[in-house]
């Protein structure tokens, strides 16, 4: 099934945000912080306003009672003894930065080179203050505070507990005990951020381009923000170039001074973030670290997990605790651990906001429970897919309630799953058998350095609260769909649309997809989680039954039929048995819709309805990753030989949609693993801001991945789907650590952090002899 | 990430680019390919006040053989020939098999196709390809400017990080490759994180050999080890008189690793991994140029 | 000194005349003088890939030169592949479509830049080759092995052999 909206994007048609183009428009250029904390004592302006071609110049103190913090994106769950502090970022900086990057003025100008030029010409006055950088550090007594009214950095504090933990561990054979680290990358999509508004004033309407992953929510916030009724805003998110998460905020700074300023200055305002802006603006994710413990019985069954981390919240935490709960909570993984005492501090520093990027804090539990089964394994004598294969959740388990709070507020519940064939298929596919016990040897012995390593993972996907559509059949035939949830390439135009055609009978192509645009549809929350096919679908399929049920209806009373004998196919509705016979569904349309005449009572024009789906809970997906490496341990280069993923999310939609996003979601994971690193100083400068230094795994740097679907659908939803946007990034560091240090076994070397490098590689070598 | 203003000039012929350059004095950039140029004019690293767009001077771009009559001549190689160019020539692959082995880990297809061979050797970048491979090859620089012309041999040409012998005003303006002696063997190699980047560490040896196959002259240098390229002179003297041997390699590499270079520590690659690159690549490097200096007696 | 400068180009086969300033990127001309906003931008400093176009058939960062830099010479962007209308795909846009290849599509242009030279350098090029010609374009999305899949379907050969 080839997707509907490719024709566009391959010709260069496909409208994204940078190239909106209006009359008079003005362009955007922000001067931004060089310190990572420093007391601002005066922001001088005056000869920016100046220069020719400048517009406006805007500082905080512009800004009037339009300078508020932003909203506490999301509000963290009701845990038990929870400590949050909510510091939101600021629209621009006024009497402190906090990250170097973070925005002091904006500059309106008629052209972006304009106002670059006037960028220089701001004077900015600022006492540098030491930077809180090393999360460690930042908790130490005397340490300087990112947010002074506070008594200290500590953003959140939470514990979750799940049976005795203390008892397992007096039961235990073994205590498996290390510290893990993962430190910090950068979502990079290939799209920089961007934002254009344009303010009408006859229509007293406002319309925004915003590479948003949720445009409603961006369309409410701004009407509250800027005094507007919500239907006089209206956000597009048009094709946005490759979300990960980061493109979902509320609000960047910029998102809301651009159409504030359009607004004032009665021109379209466009802004668009350019790729050194992206990696000191645009959110970030991954800085943890981690003192773990499992305590395991000799037969290698795991009695317990202790885990203690600190989790790097950035500068300011308008995302609340999703990164590091999910953490918490992935950590328990596809198997039966009966008691988990998890605790995690969250820390302000002067580096840029956390918020979730692809994985969004998963990535790290399935570390640390996967690292800590390795070296169980180890220490016991037993085979690593063997010490899993014995802790893994029985089918007859589910539904599995692990009795801690997910982020969205419900028990983190596992709704369906059947792991070991998951295993099984894994370890098929790699060949793991043969080549643990042919192969490698074999290898080994010509000095070649080979490794295998296979790791699982569940992962909670498809949360709430809710997403809606309509489906509208037109009198042409063709059937109009419209969501709220936008598409960064997650193909959701094309899933959508064949999950309305199979319900309405008509083929997916005659299915015109509208998302991301509030003028189509109003209602939703947004592309995040990996929720987009689950609940969006739902809610498109729900919208389609009701269509379905109107269609039936009305064609029963035209053709003299029962409902039940009626047959949708082909774009038309007809008698069982009688192809040839019946009514196009346009044809109903507009006998839905007549122009003179009398209806029946109760009747609703037209065969359209809206429909919307909030899940109870999440649906939880899961998979396994098996891979081959060969290391030189004389240069420490890394090859993959082999990559393989069984997965299960549910019921597929679209194989060839699923498997892309397993295929860009390993190439992310190995980019974490092995390429990418936000390298900062001790000062918080970012050293290595542009993708010259910041390293994107090229097609070279990937493997090509062997994938195996597994089906098990979930019964929380009608299409039986489980999300799968993430799912490829969440095991790869945990996998790789494994298969390297497998094929490095006679070096002795251990890993316990992500990312590696070559560099890093080579220093563990060292350290290890 | 846009460049701030400059004048702009397109000079059709070299007199011209050289007058251009006089008059604008320190303010003034050549601009060849432009693809480290304009990047950093991009980030606002560079702001030049005018630049000499020499992408209009036709006579800067050419490969031609040199006769010095005795038939084995320099391969000359115009400043303003593009990089991709240099790659696709068989007078390269034939006369200067290192340069055209090395070629293709410059960068990617797309910056060959604008990058120019005098614009990476004034450019400098410790980390660049070129400076190292003509160094290794002995290469001799034409500059030329308002006033004169000199020649300088590639030993001389390098003088720290991004700093060269060009003063203002002049050009680069030809590359003067020497023939190979007969019995030698070229070798290029690198280790980069991803396919097409800067290297972490780069090695380029030329080595000749007697009749019976004990080395006569070898030439080792590095790329991404220092302030510019590095000539190793110790692990050359390691190889003097010497036949192949796997001692003799792993000799050449220690004495490379420890005598020759004092790398630096960076994001990528810490000093020791550096050392610990330049040991492995300069055994594996010799070992190749040594076997195909056996295969070229003539 | 007149701050503008003329530059004459032709793009897929059209002739545009401007003044612009010297120092306009000519990704920013194609963009947004000629409104051509297939070529994209990623990063402005030539690694990314996304701005690729061809000048004179050879690939080249339109985020690397200026505008006035390809006076009289002969550009080609994802625009002048299919047929002005864009009904009809290229070949490789349509195996791009066939092999999804492409996700949020905005490297595809550049990709797609890329790869009409090397094919016809190399109608037949191996897996290897294939990849290492795509190296110098970044794609988030797709892992690149839709990608890969795509070009050996445009070259006839059978996709990916494994997976
Ligand atoms: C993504 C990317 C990756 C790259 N990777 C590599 C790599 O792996 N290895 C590598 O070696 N290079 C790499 N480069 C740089 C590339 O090879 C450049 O082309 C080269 O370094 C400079 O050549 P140029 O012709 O583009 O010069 P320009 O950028 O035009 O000029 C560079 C400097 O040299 C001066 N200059 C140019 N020509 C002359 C002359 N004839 N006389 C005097 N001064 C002159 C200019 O004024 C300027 O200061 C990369 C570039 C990019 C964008
Ligand atoms: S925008 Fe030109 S290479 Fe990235
Ligand atoms: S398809 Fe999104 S970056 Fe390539």
């Amino acid at each position: 099934m080839r997707r509907s909206e490719d024709a566009r994007l391959l010709t260069g048609r496909a409208l994204f945000v940078d190239d909106v183009r209006l009359d008079g428009m003005l362009h955007v250029a922000f001067l931004r912080s060089q310190h990572a904390h420093a007391r601002l004592t005066s922001v001088d302006a005056s000869a920016a306003r100046g220069r020719p071609g400048v517009v406006a110049v805007y500082t905080a103190a512009d800004l009037g009672d339009y300078w508020r913090p932003g909203p506490l994106l999301v509000p963290p769950p009701p845990i038990a003894g929870l400590v949050f502090n909510p510091c939101t970022q600021v629209p621009l900086a006024k009497d402190k930065v906090r990250h170097v990057g973070e925005a002091v003025a904006m500059v309106v100008a008629e052209s972006r080179y304009l106002a670059e030029d006037a960028l220089d010409d701001i004077v900015v006055e600022a006492e540098p203050l030491p930077a809180v950088v090393d999360l460690e550090a930042a908790l130490a007594p005397g340490t300087p505070r990112v947010h002074e009214h506070l008594p200290s950095n500590l953003a959140a504090h939470a514990v979750q507990r799940k049976g005795d933990y203390a008892r397992a561990k007096a039961r235990a054979h073994a205590i498996i005990k290390r510290r893990f680290r993962y430190d910090r990358g950068a979502s990079a999509a290939i799209e920089n951020r961007a934002v254009a508004a344009h303010w009408d004033q006859r229509a007293e309407e406002l319309t925004v381009w915003d590479t948003t992953q949720a445009p409603i929510p961006i369309r409410n916030g701004l009407a509250q923000l800027l005094g507007l009724l919500e239907s006089q805003v209206r956000v597009v998110a048009p094709y946005v170039g490759g979300g990960f998460g980061p493109k979902i905020m509320m609000f960047y700074p910029e998102e809301v001074l651009v159409p504030w300023a359009a607004m004032r200055l009665g021109r379209p305002v466009k802004w668009t973030e350019d790729r050194q802006e992206n990696f000191f603006a645009t959110t970030q994710e991954r800085g943890q670290i981690h003192d773990a413990e499992l305590a395991v019985a000799k037969d290698g069954t795991v009695l317990g997990v202790k885990d203690v981390f600190l989790h790097d919240t950035g500068a300011y935490d308008p995302y609340g605790l999703t990164v590091p709960i999910n953490s918490q909570c992935t950590l328990l993984g596809p198997y039966d651990i009966p008691s988990y005492e998890s605790e995690f501090t969250a820390v302000f520093t002067n580096k840029t906001i956390v918020t979730p990027v692809r994985g969004a804090g998963r990535q790290h539990g399935v570390f640390v429970i996967e690292r800590l089964l390795d070296f169980a394994a180890r220490e016991l004598g037993i085979d690593r897919a063997e010490i899993r294969r014995r802790n893994l959740l029985r089918p007859d388990q589910f539904p599995f309630n692990n009795d801690i709070l997910f982020q969205d507020s419900a028990p983190l519940t596992y709704d369906s799953g059947d792991y070991e064939p998951a295993l099984d298929a894994a370890l098929k596919a790699i060949d793991y058998g043969r080549f643990v016990r042919e192969e490698q040897p074999r290898l080994r012995a010509a000095g070649r350095h080979v490794g295998i390593g296979v790791v699982c993972y569940v992962e909670g996907t498809g949360i709430g609260p809710y997403e809606g559509a309509r489906v509208t059949v037109e009198p042409s035939g063709r059937v109009r769909l419209a969501t709220g949830v936008g598409t960064q390439g997650q193909g959701h135009f094309t899933v959508f649309a064949q999950i309305v055609a199979e319900v309405l009978g008509v083929d997916a192509g005659e299915v015109h997809v509208v998302t991301g645009d509030t003028r189509e549809f109003h209602w939703g929350t947004g592309t995040f989680a990996s929720r987009g096919a689950v609940v969006a679908g739902s809610a498109c399929h729900a919208a389609a039954v009701a269509v379905r049920a109107k269609v039936l209806d009305l064609a029963s009373r035209e053709l003299e039929a029962a409902a039940a004998d009626l047959v949708l196919d082909g774009g038309r509705v007809h008698v069982r048995g009688d192809p040839g016979g019946g009514l196009a569904l346009g044809a109903l349309a507009l006998k839905a819709n007549p122009l003179r005449g009398a209806v029946r009572p109760g009747t609703e024009p037209g065969l359209e309805a809206t429909a919307y789906f909030g899940p109870d809970r999440g649906s939880t997906a899961n998979g396994v990753h098996a891979m081959v490496v060969e290391v030189d341990p004389e240069t420490a280069q890394v090859e993959i030989k082999r990559y393989v993923v069984v997965h299960d999310c549910g019921r597929v939609i679209n194989p060839m949609i699923v498997e892309g996003q397993i295929h860009g979601g390993v190439a992310h994971g190995i980019g974490n693993a092995f390429y990418e690193q936000l390298v900062y100083d001790e000062e918080g400068q970012l050293l290595n801001a542009s993708f010259m230094d910041y390293l994107l795994p090229t097609a070279t740097d990937v493997p090509n991945v062997e994938t195996t679907h597994r089906e098990t659908p979930s019964p929380l939803n009608p299409v039986g789907a489980k999300g799968v946007g993430e799912a490829g990034a969440i095991p790869t560091g945990a996998l790789f650590a494994q298969a390297v240090e497998d094929a490095l076994a006679d070096t002795g070397v251990e890993i316990r952090e992500i990312p590696l490098s070559p560099n890093r590689l080579f220093e563990l070598m060292q350290e290890a002899r | 990430m846009k460049p701030a203003p400059f004048d702009y000039f397109t000079p059709a012929t070299l007199d011209e680019a050289l007058a251009l350059l006089a008059e604008h004095g320190a303010d003034a950039k050549p601009l060849a390919g432009g693809q480290s140029l304009i990047p950093a004019m991009n980030f606002r690293l560079a702001r030049p006040a005018a630049l000499v767009d020499l992408n209009r001077v036709g006579e800067l771009s050419y490969i031609r053989s040199e006769r010095d009559g005795r038939g084995g001549g320099a391969t000359a190689i115009g400043a303003m020939t593009r990089q991709r160019a240099v790659e696709r020539s068989e007078l390269v692959a034939r006369a200067a098999p290192l340069l055209a082995e090395a070629m293709p880990s410059i960068a990617h297809p797309q910056i060959r196709n604008r990058g120019t061979v005098g614009g990476s050797i004034a450019h400098a970048d410790p980390s660049a390809e070129l400076p190292a491979v003509m160094l290794a090859l002995e290469a001799r620089f034409r500059a030329r400017s308002a006033t004169g012309e000199r020649s300088v041999p590639a030993s001389e040409f390098f003088k720290g990080l991004l700093e060269t012998a060009l003063q203002p005003g002049e050009l680069l303006v030809e590359i003067a490759v020497p023939p190979l002696l007969p019995r030698s063997g070229t070798a290029f190699l690198e280790l980069a994180r991803r396919h097409g980047d800067y290297a972490l560490v780069g090695v380029a040896a030329v080595v000749t050999l007697d009749a019976r196959g004990r080395c006569t002259a070898a030439r080792i240098t590095f790329l991404s080890v220092g302030d510019g390229p590095v000539l190793a002179t110790e692990a050359g003297k390691t190889l003097a008189g010497q036949a192949l041997s796997e001692e003799l390699l792993r000799a050449a590499a220690d004495a490379a690793a420890t005598r020759d270079v004092d790398p630096p520590s960076d994001i990528h690659a810490s000093a020791a991994y550096r050392r610990q690159l330049v040991a492995v690549l300069t055994r594996r490097a010799l070992a190749r140029a040594f076997e195909r200096a056996e295969g070229n007696p003539s | 000194m007149d701050p503008h400068a003329n530059v004459e180009v032709t793009v897929n086969g059209v002739r545009h005349r401007r003044a612009v300033e010297p120092r306009l990127l000519l990704s920013d001309f194609l963009r947004h003088e000629l409104g051509l906003t297939g070529t994209h931008v990623g990063c402005e400093h030539g690694v990314c890939g996304a701005c690729t176009v061809l000048l004179d058939g050879d690939a080249v960062r339109s985020c690397l030169m200026f505008a006035v830099q390809a006076d009289g010479h002969d550009v080609t962007t994802v625009e002048g592949l299919s047929d002005g209308s864009g009904e009809t795909l290229h070949p490789l846009q349509a195996a791009f479509r066939e092999a999804h290849g492409l996700q949020c599509g905005f490297c595809t242009p550049g990709v797609l830049m890329t790869l009409v030279p090397f094919l016809r350098e190399h109608p037949d090029p191996d897996e290897r080759q294939i990849r290492e010609a795509l190296s110098g374009n970044l794609c988030r999305c797709t892992g690149y092995q839709n990608i890969v899949a795509a070009v050996r379907l445009a070259c006839g050969a059978p996709s990916s052999p494994r997976a």
